[in-house]
């Protein structure tokens, strides 16, 4: 085992009790106890089980158990064949070649809870969770694509990250991470017809008919490349004129290998790789890496910094809203409001490029705080945008919200429940549009967000109009937000001073060898983070979104999944969508907001 | 050589001339205006006030590969733009510009207007059909369908216009408007036509058989070129046709003081014009079947009231 420089200290969590409570009941609750509880996961249960009993416990946490765990939240694998630390003792961690890690969160509890299913290399498949939680589907798909892991049961076990004639299995260890690791690429005639031929629309692979007893059906294949898809996105229509019988969203084109590079970054040079997952949610994708690095280190970030954090992540939300609230106006046909907002958005930059000295990717966030104290004059630039902004935002609604061709447009179209948002995974706007007041600000507060004072903005129609509303709202919110920054933000550092902080301190070096040679190491490998697990979930622009890291005691991270927002509801399009037309699916997919990035990562 | 057929030679080129000349000028035109709407500059980079953009934008689609996908029914695919163009030029033969200019004076020219109108609508369909393409196909479908619903109301929402007349031709409505202006009288007719008229050019808010956000770009997806170039600038012309109808039967035409009557004229259709780039700029696309009932259920009615309410007043007057 390598020596760390610093060990982590858990820190007193504020989880603990809900942990224990959920530990409690699972134990008063649960028949049998075929499930091993990892000691030393603290605030984050984590239960160990075998295959056979998977299904079960997962009904069980779903349906039975009191204050049930609705959601299922994320669900991943880890490569386990080459890491080190799994362990020692009682800590030892049962033998495993790939671990399945599901990922559930109860909303009456405010907790995430993890459940581990270990597999050996001979014999990789599992039971599909798909009849206990509709949004397993692409999960498993994707665990399937990425790792070769089977799920049995599952209805349609395709790759779906990757081409369908890819070889080998991208997330594994033993897979080249780089196209200079292999052979040159060379494109036959024979593969380019093979590849073209694996492309070819056959509407039974994707589970549709070709003819009812009364009609023919259309298939309309929208995207990858559309004007209303928001990226490289791509929806096949079964339609009967132009009501869609079904439709089934594809994704993957827009997959660049985030993970799979995060296991070759140096954990602070990861940072601006983490800006484009989301990349119109810019510092907003920063937050829950370091939050995440920060907890395994045990780093104490400074209220500075954590105010400035908040301010910028608030300022990204507002930027992120704008972009969504005036392509969902053009989307609908309105074609103005798209450019006076971008106006806005762009004083943001203005604002955010003073501060960071970029503008979308700022990459401005470090482990242990941010890159630079605030320049002088941010607070009038800020006090400005906050006086200049409401008059904005009343125009706009009058232009947009009021309208009443788009209301008529968005109103019960693309509709969903609560139940439904929580069986699909929906986090964020699109669940607080179903009217359920969950903000994981206001629930599990983060970089000091409960010192603020703002509300959760909640309609209860479901539909796009509703969705828009929650957003603009959330405009308003976030405005209030900074304004409280800019009232009353401390003094102090904007850095932790933490020996595993990014870029390593410099204070001490002229004056012990110590402090130099940390220096010198972090800045040229990067620090050494302790070896465990952590997972922080922050409620980014589009919903939840966390960076689950499994650090084996190296230099960079030994896993690095990372939950986006926007995986899970781009797959409850077919069950918002069928039965409408297709200039509703348009608006639907607006109405969701997503960015295909965040979606493929 | 009789002088009154170079008059008429000179009309008639005067007027293809300067309605080809002002729909280009209008692809301009209503890029500015839009930027101007918009908070942004539009195309200002070409010559002054980015005017010769227009000349820019020609030499690009003449010299663009006139593309014809082979998978098209290609003489039905060649024929269909040139058709849209045909019907909005004939068209302008029966608008009387002033008591001079003017092509034609039919006594019919109202119905040979609303006929070349509907010819348009072939141009849309048969190329959302021969382009072979699925979106160009719902375009298509959507313009038959939108065009069937909405010139019912339009030619019946023209007949308060002629009963007070007395005449369907154009010459004569403007004279009628003597003594005031049909838009007053016949205000519910003005705006049922308005509608109509904007349906018909395919424009925002009913531009549902292009609607780029869903369907790409509907009928003229396939379309490149200077084929594409006539399908825009038919648009541009039916938006003049229609301003420059709408003036003639509700604006009293040329009618106005001070001015000479061409001016009058243009500055009238200008207007309307400009009125149709700023719905453009302010409003959403409705949906198709909202389209269909706004049509049917609201617009038809409206128009026939119209008619009906025209008719009595006019009956009760002359007893």
């Amino acid at each position: 085992m390598p020596d760390v420089i610093a060990k982590s200290v858990y820190k007193a969590s504020p989880y603990r009790e809900a942990a224990e409570a959920f530990i409690g009941d699972l134990r008063r609750e649960c028949v049998g106890d075929s499930y091993w509880l990892q000691p030393d996961c603290l605030d984050l249960p984590t239960l160990w089980i075998g295959q056979r009993e998977l299904l079960p416990l997962l009904r069980f946490l779903k349906s039975e158990l009191s204050q049930p765990f609705a959601m299922l939240y994320d669900l991943s694998a880890i490569d386990e064949r080459l890491r080190l630390n799994r362990g020692e003792g009682e800590l030892k961690q049962p033998q495993s070649d790939f671990t399945l890690v599901y990922q559930l969160l109860s909303l009456e509890r405010d907790l995430f809870v993890r459940i581990k299913v270990a597999l050996p290399e001979s014999r990789l498949s599992a039971p599909s969770a798909t009849s206990v939680w509709a949004c397993a589907n692409w999960y498993e798909r994707e665990i399937w694509d990425l790792f070769g892991i089977e799920f049995i049961g599952h209805p349609n076990l395709r790759r779906i990250m990757m081409p369908q004639t890819w070889q080998g299995h991208p997330l594994r260890k033993d897979h080249h991470a780089r196209a200079t690791e292999v052979d040159p690429f060379t494109l036959s005639a024979e593969k380019q017809r093979t590849e073209q031929e694996a492309l070819l629309f056959k509407p039974e692979e994707w589970g549709m008919a070709r003819a009812s007893d009364s009609a023919e059906f259309m298939f309309l294949n929208l995207g990858p490349n559309h004007p209303s898809v928001h990226g490289v996105f791509r929806v096949a229509l079964q339609l009967d004129g132009e009501q869609i019988v079904d439709a089934v969203p594809d994704i993957g084109y827009h997959h660049r290998g985030a993970e799979k590079m995060a296991e070759r970054q140096a954990w602070h040079t990861y940072v601006p790789y983490t800006d484009r997952i989301d990349y119109l949610g810019g510092v907003m994708n920063n937050l829950p890496y370091v939050l995440a690095l920060e907890q395994l280190a045990g780093i104490e970030v400074p209220p500075r910094a954590q105010t400035i954090r908040v301010m910028l992540c608030e300022l990204f939300r507002i930027a992120s809203h704008l972009v969504f609230y005036g392509t969902f106006a053009q989307d609908v046909g309105q074609m103005s409001p798209v450019f006076y907002m971008f106006v806005d958005r762009e004083k943001l930059f203005g604002i955010v490029e003073a501060i960071t000295g970029g503008r979308m990717h700022p990459a401005w966030f470090r482990i242990g705080g941010v890159a630079q104290d605030l320049p002088e004059g941010w607070d009038r630039m800020i006090r400005e945008f906050l006086d200049y902004m409401p008059a904005r935002l009343r125009e706009y609604e009058g232009m947009v919200l009021k309208n009443s061709i788009l209301r008529k447009r968005t109103r019960g179209i693309g509709v969903y429940n609560t139940g439904e948002a929580l069986n699909w995974g929906i986090t964020g706007p699109g669940l607080r549009a179903t009217g359920l007041a969950w903000d994981l600000r206001k629930r599990r507060p983060y970089s000091g967000y409960d010192q603020f004072e703002f509300d959760i903005p909640v309609y209860d129609g479901g539909d796009c109009f509703d969705r828009c509303r929650v957003r603009v709202e959330e405009i308003h919110q976030s405005l209030r937000i900074i304004r409280q920054c800019l009232d009353n933000m401390p003094g102090g550092p904007y850095k932790s001073d933490h020996p595993l902080t990014t870029p390593p301190r410099k204070a001490g070096t002229m004056h012990d060898i110590e402090t130099l040679i940390q220096h010198f190491v972090n800045n040229s490998w990067g620090p050494v983070m302790p070896v465990g697990e952590v997972c922080f979930p922050v409620e980014a622009t589009k919903g939840l979104n966390s960076y689950q890291i499994v650090s084996d005691g190296g230099t960079n991270a030994y896993r690095n999944r990372i939950r986006t927002p926007s995986f899970p509801h781009l797959q409850m399009i077919p069950l918002m969508s069928r039965g409408l037309l297709v200039s509703d699916l348009i608006a639907i997919i607006a109405s969701i907001d997503f960015v295909m990035a965040d979606v493929d990562r | 050589m009789n002088p009154s057929i170079w008059i008429t030679l000179l009309n008639i080129f005067g007027v293809l001339i300067a309605a080809v000349l002002l729909a280009a000028l209008l692809t301009w035109g209503e890029r500015r205006l839009l930027g101007f709407w918009q908070d942004r500059p539009g195309p200002n980079r070409v010559g002054p006030f980015g005017l010769f953009q227009v000349v820019a934008d020609m030499i690009k689609l003449f010299f663009k590969e006139d593309f014809v996908p082979r998978f098209a029914d290609i003489p039905v695919f060649v024929l269909a733009p040139t058709i849209v163009m045909a019907s909005m030029l004939l068209g302008f033969a029966v608008i009387p510009v002033s008591p001079m200019v003017g092509v034609i004076d039919l006594n019919v020219g109202l119905l040979f207007f609303l006929a070349m109108s509907s010819m348009a609508v072939y141009s849309v369909i048969l190329g959302g059909y021969a382009s072979n393409n699925k979106y160009a196909l719902l375009g298509g479908l959507r313009a038959a369908a939108q065009t069937v619903s909405y010139e019912v109301f339009m030619g019946i929402s023209l007949m308060g216009v002629v009963m007070l007349a007395g005449s369907f031709n154009l010459r004569e409505i403007v004279v009628a408007q003597q003594g005031g202006w049909f838009v007053l009288p016949q205000f519910a007719g003005f705006l049922i036509f308005l509608v109509a008229g904007i349906a018909e050019s395919h424009r925002l808010p009913f531009d549902l058989p292009e609607a780029e956000h869903e369907l790409t770009a509907g009928f003229h997806t396939e379309y490149s070129g200077m084929k594409f170039g006539m399908f825009f600038v038919g648009e541009y012309l039916s938006v003049i046709l229609v301003s420059s109808l709408i003036t003639t039967l509700f604006l009293g035409g040329w009618l106005g003081p001070w001015l000479p009557p061409a001016v009058w004229f243009a500055l009238k259709t200008g207007l309307l014009v400009a009125l149709f780039v700023l719905l453009r700029a302010a409003l959403p696309r409705p949906r198709y079947d909202q389209l269909m009932h706004f049509g049917w259920k609201v617009m038809l009615p409206l128009s026939l009231a119209n008619l009906l309410l025209t008719g009595g007043v006019l009956l009760w007057l002359q007893q």
